[in-house]
């Protein structure tokens, strides 16, 4: 059974404050996802790929066709469902690894990987405790734990952001550029727990422009200029 | 967790219109909150935004169209058809108001202690011990020092009338509140202090919320939902981070073009 299925899915951004100009961005985007299975999108900057991740995540609104996601025993079509439809499978279903951290100010970095969690009604203390193991996995030092991620590093701040995109077990997960700022320690670590979300069945679309990375984790290709040059 | 699917609306508003004679409040607004969900009303002065709060938390008898409520024992009522009284109770023990201006939700010359108490009274509370004890629980939960208690809003900051606006308010364990620009007027750093206060109270309590506000950022940090107004119509509306990552009509996409990147 496919986890997530993307059929026909068009984007045009409409420019009005510079005089309605149309960005035909993607046109007749489909593919699908089985679970345990890593889909690599490729193609050069400005193609359309994290476009993609933010239309199936629900964040871009999308113009036509149909992006369809498992939850439960339930398919969830994200390009018409309701707000809290979104949310609920925002919550339960689908993770999404942004390309840069966008954390609320203030909250400590601990607490910001925990939240998914929380929010998924997992106790505050064991939601903490998953929190730190998976810190301590991508070896954020213990001493940043209660400090808010702003001040941290690049390396850092994705390896949080990861972390927290991680920790809640979603059966389907969208990954932009998981490894661009981080050595080849981490590296390893990231592709470690991506092999084992896979084994669990977790369906995953990643980009990925480290090609040993891409290697490592992705069972096929989609190159997205073909749906780019197509408008 | 399909009871979340067959939840029923606590709020829904139907073709919600406001003339003030022949002068366009708002028009036409609809949509339905659940439980839980905080939805920001954003736009510019005079686009009709507190007009549909007022709506909304009866405060102002709409010129068309109707407001429906899911009480706490699972009927829906019509805002205009229950009465005077009902609605009244409604507002003082459901719901909260969170008015820009703490002087129009305090009474400036009773004690904190009192302000908070007295919203318990309402509800049935007589016991002073018990009523004391709960004011000043929600003093500490709003970071007011328990020395306080006694003092009135008077002698107390903006930055502190504000969060003891908001204890009163939230003492009850209203299911609905209603928020109007309730970060205006003050310094950033109280504003900052205020709204992570707000999202964790919002959070916690489960508590649904409407949220108006010209403030992008506080939208992004608060509500799961967004309304863009202009000119009293409702232009847009969907999840926040939605609407403004991705803007469609060309009054949003200058608002969010309108935001200084941090």
């Amino acid at each position: 059974m496919v986890a997530l299925q993307l059929s026909s899915v068009t984007k045009t951004f409409i420019m009005h404050l510079q005089g309605g100009v149309c960005l035909p961005v993607l046109h007749g985007v489909s593919f699908s996802v089985e679970p345990g299975q890593c889909v690599a999108l490729t193609g050069p900057s400005g193609a359309g790929k994290s476009s993609i991740l933010k239309l199936i995540y629900g964040n871009y609104r999308c113009d036509q066709g149909q992006i369809l996601v498992r939850q439960g025993d339930d398919v969830v079509d994200m390009a018409s469902a309701l707000p809290r439809r979104i949310l609920s499978v925002r919550q339960r279903s689908l993770g999404y690894v942004t390309q840069f951290l966008r954390a609320v100010p203030r909250v400590s970095a601990l607490d910001t990987v925990a939240e998914p969690l929380v929010m998924k009604a997992v106790p505050r203390e064991a939601a903490t405790e998953r929190a730190a193991a998976m810190l301590r996995r991508f070896n954020v030092p213990e001493r940043l734990w209660s400090l808010p991620p702003a001040t941290f590093s690049g390396g850092e701040q994705q390896r949080i952001n990861l972390a927290r995109g991680l920790l809640p077990e979603h059966p389907i997960l969208l990954l932009d550029e998981p490894t661009a700022s981080l050595d080849a320690n981490n590296r390893a670590a990231v592709i470690d727990i991506i092999r084992e979300r896979k084994q669990q069945g977790a369906a995953i679309v990643a980009i990925v422009h480290d090609d040993d990375v891409r290697a490592a984790i992705a069972d096929i290709n989609v190159d997205v200029t073909y749906f780019a040059s197509a408008a | 967790m399909s009871t979340i699917e067959a939840e029923q609306p606590l709020l829904v508003a139907e073709g919600l219109t406001k003339w003030y004679g022949r002068q366009l409040g708002c028009r036409d607004a609809s949509f339905e909150l659940y439980e839980g969900e905080v939805m920001a009303v954003v736009g510019e002065s005079g686009s009709g935004k507190t007009t549909l709060l007022q709506l909304l938390s009866a405060q102002v008898e709409p010129s068309a169209g109707r407001i429906l409520y899911r009480l706490r024992d699972g009927a829906t009522a019509d805002l205009w058809t229950m009465s005077e009284p009902m609605r009244r109770f409604l507002f003082r023990t459901d719901w909260g108001y969170v008015h820009q201006d703490p002087q129009l939700g305090l009474r400036m010359g009773v004690s904190a202690g009192g302000n908070v108490g007295e919203r318990l009274m309402a509800v049935g509370s007589r016991n002073y011990g018990n009523i004391r004890s709960a004011a000043a629980d929600w003093l500490s939960r709003v970071e007011i020092p328990p020395d306080r208690i006694d003092d009135t809003p008077r002698t107390y900051s903006g930055g502190m009338r504000q969060r003891l606006q908001i204890a009163r308010n939230l003492v009850t364990a209203p299911r609905l509140i209603f928020m109007d620009e309730p970060t205006g007027g003050l310094d950033v750093s109280v504003q900052a202090r205020l709204l992570d206060l707000l999202r964790r109270i919002v959070s916690e309590m489960r508590i649904a919320a409407i949220v108006v506000t010209h403030d992008l950022a506080v939208a992004r940090l608060l509500s799961n939902r967004i309304m863009v107004m202009k000119a009293g119509r409702v232009i847009e509306s969907g999840l926040t981070d939605q609407v403004l990552d991705d803007p469609h009509e060309p009054y949003t996409q200058l608002l969010v073009s309108s935001i200084l990147p941090a």
